[in-house]
């Protein structure tokens, strides 16, 4: 089969290991370039080459491209735009996919910006139609409703990817690795401004599990067993606006429409009423699991399994089950 | 300091959608400024608390009932608003709106401009970071945290990341989108709103602009469709004390294979 499309991909990783989103991006890439007979590149900017790029082939990659300078140790849009300008130069991406975080969603508005190309940001679906143009779907609204976009002009057309809904096992697939150093221009002031990076507990985006709670949970203290359960599940904590709005937890915990938007296999509404804002950023989850103590309260219309109780007192009994079945 | 505010009207958040003929209808439903710019107008505002002779101007792009957005955004302090309007604006994308705006914004000068980070109706968060890479400036998006230097020249900013933060010290001229976080909006007072009246508004068609029409027409991304998510299947309620139902809940969803 000829190739008669690239389609370039980004890994994003944090201290050296790829980010989990990153190999979701592969894989729909994979899937892309399979329809358009195309073939992946991935690139992967650092310091130093990681040991995953068999991973990376298995997923998907047909080109695996090391490109090393010291000043990629840490992630700033300037040199990451800088590099991927030049590889795009180098390999004329037909696509380039990139993961729906903060700096995939910063980078890809830089290309667009540059290269004077389309963008379409955090898609949970891509599909060739049969004229053979690539089309995504994408959330808007928070998720209110679904917007289908196809791409026109010039390429590469450029796509970020919401994580958690692009799973993929790995396909026996074979590829080539590469590694070059590359040239960095001086951003002097640039590149130094980063004087500190901290964190790297699990982000409510690309957790698996999220457990939620709202004001039903009846005080910040509570938020302890929220805390135990997730932690359980190797999950994370998310709040409802009014937790946050109240203090109880921080910001960047948020769910809804003027918070994240997640889509973990498994949600955990906790003493959520679940007004419209938070419904739109849940509601894609795959599974959906409300406990509150009102019947009637809006959550219990999206969640898969409905349990009418108190949070407080449901959660450690849910601790009890779910601790005799991961030590059974 | 001379600060510009990007602001888009957006469709109140507590509005229920529904889509007639490819586009989003919620009649009844108010139209509020959209809440990320609304930190970008309070900071703002916060800012010329603290140095009098900062002048912020209001930048929007959308139809003339956006004025309804710019009088509060004046009202809570803002100085001056520009709304860019036109007919040949409709469903421009996220490319074209931030050349266009990135255009307009090259004529007035400019120490800092502040974005919400993104709207929440298109939800791209793609405006802030395009428009400063139009103008060859440096931005950072997502930011929780502003504090000045003494002499408003420089600034240290927190940026909120996936799982932690980045703190990023920088000279201005700078972009910065804004979030949850960053501060508490003001409601405008009713001095405020009294003094939003005699604010000028101009409002500039395409033509009045130096921006590339050709760009603005050849959209690169285009709306095919827009429909309503898939409706969520019907959901068990689960009964019995606290210990039957989890019990029972765990061995769901092990077998859907959700755990």
């Amino acid at each position: 089969m000829s190739i008669e499309c690239v389609v370039g991909v980004l890994i994003e990783h944090d201290q050296g290991a790829a980010k989990p989103v990153s190999f979701e991006v592969l894989s729909a890439a994979r899937k892309l370039a399979d329809q358009v007979s195309g073939k992946v590149i991935a690139l992967y900017f650092s310091n130093l080459a990681s040991l995953e790029a068999e991973d990376f082939i298995q997923q998907g990659a047909d080109e695996v491209h090391f490109l090393i300078n010291p000043n990629l140790q840490k992630y700033t849009h300037e040199n990451y735009a800088f590099a991927l300008l030049r590889q795009h130069k180098k390999h004329s991406f037909d696509y380039f996919l990139l993961s729906a975080t903060n700096n995939g969603k910063e980078l890809s508005a830089i290309l667009s910006a540059q290269l004077g190309v389309g963008v379409a940001t955090d898609c949970i679906s891509l599909f060739v139609s049969e004229e053979g143009d690539v089309k995504a779907v994408r959330p808007v609204f928070s998720g209110k409703a679904y917007s289908t976009v196809r791409f026109t002009g010039n390429k590469p057309h450029i796509l970020s990817l919401r994580p958690n809904v692009f799973r993929d096992s790995p396909f026996s697939n074979q590829g080539e690795i590469f590694e070059e150093k590359i040239h960095l221009p001086e951003f002097s002031q640039r590149a130094q401004s980063i004087v500190k990076q901290v964190g790297s507990q699990l982000d409510i985006t690309e957790a698996r599990v999220v457990v939620s709670g709202g004001l039903g949970v009846q005080g910040p203290e509570n938020f302890k067993l929220l805390e135990e359960l997730a932690s359980l599940l190797g999950g994370a904590v998310g709040a409802s606006r009014p937790v946050v709005d109240n203090g109880w937890r921080d910001y960047s915990n948020q769910v809804g429409q003027t918070g994240r938007t997640v889509s973990p296999d498994l949600y955990f509404a906790c003493g959520i009423s679940g007004a419209v804002q938070h419904l739109a950023g849940m509601s894609s989850s795959r599974c959906i699991v409300a406990i509150n103590s009102d019947p009637n309260a809006a959550i219990f219309s999206v969640a898969d399994y409905g349990i009418v109780g108190d949070a407080a007192k449901v959660i450690p009994a849910l601790i009890r089950a779910f601790k005799k079945t991961l030590s059974s | 300091m001379r600060i510009i505010v990007c602001v888009k009207q957006v469709l109140d958040t507590a509005a229920q959608i529904e889509i007639d003929n490819g586009s989003v209808v919620s009649p009844g439903s108010a139209r509020i400024i959209n809440p990320y710019d609304e930190f970008a107008i309070e900071e703002a505002v916060r800012i010329k608390e603290k140095k009098p002779e900062t002048k912020i101007t209001i930048l929007s792009l959308g139809p003339e009932g956006f004025k309804d957005s710019i009088k509060k955004a004046l009202a809570m302090g803002a100085d001056n608003a520009v709304l860019l309007t036109d007919a040949i604006f409709d469903g421009v994308d996220s490319y074209a709106l931030a050349k266009v705006l990135a255009g307009s914004i090259d004529k007035i000068p400019y120490d800092l401009i502040l974005c919400g980070r993104q709207a929440v109706d298109s939800d791209m968060a793609q405006t802030g970071p395009a428009i400063a890479t139009f103008l060859g400036i440096p931005f950072v998006t997502v930011v929780t945290d502003i504090e000045f230097y003494d002499d408003f020249k420089r600034a240290k900013i927190i940026r909120q990341v996936e799982g932690g933060s980045e703190l990023h010290d920088l000279p201005l001229p700078l972009l910065l989108t804004c979030q949850k976080g960053l501060n508490e909006p003001r409601l405008p007072s009713l001095k405020g709103i009294m003094a939003a009246k005699k604010k000028e508004v101009l409002t500039l068609s395409a033509n009045e602009l130096d921006v590339d029409m050709v760009n603005i027409n050849n959209n690169r991304v285009v709306q095919e469709n827009l429909c309503l998510p898939p409706e969520h299947k019907k959901g068990i309620i689960l009964e019995g004390t606290d210990d039957v139902i989890s019990d029972e809940l765990v061995r769901l969803l092990r077998i859907e294979k959700i755990i």
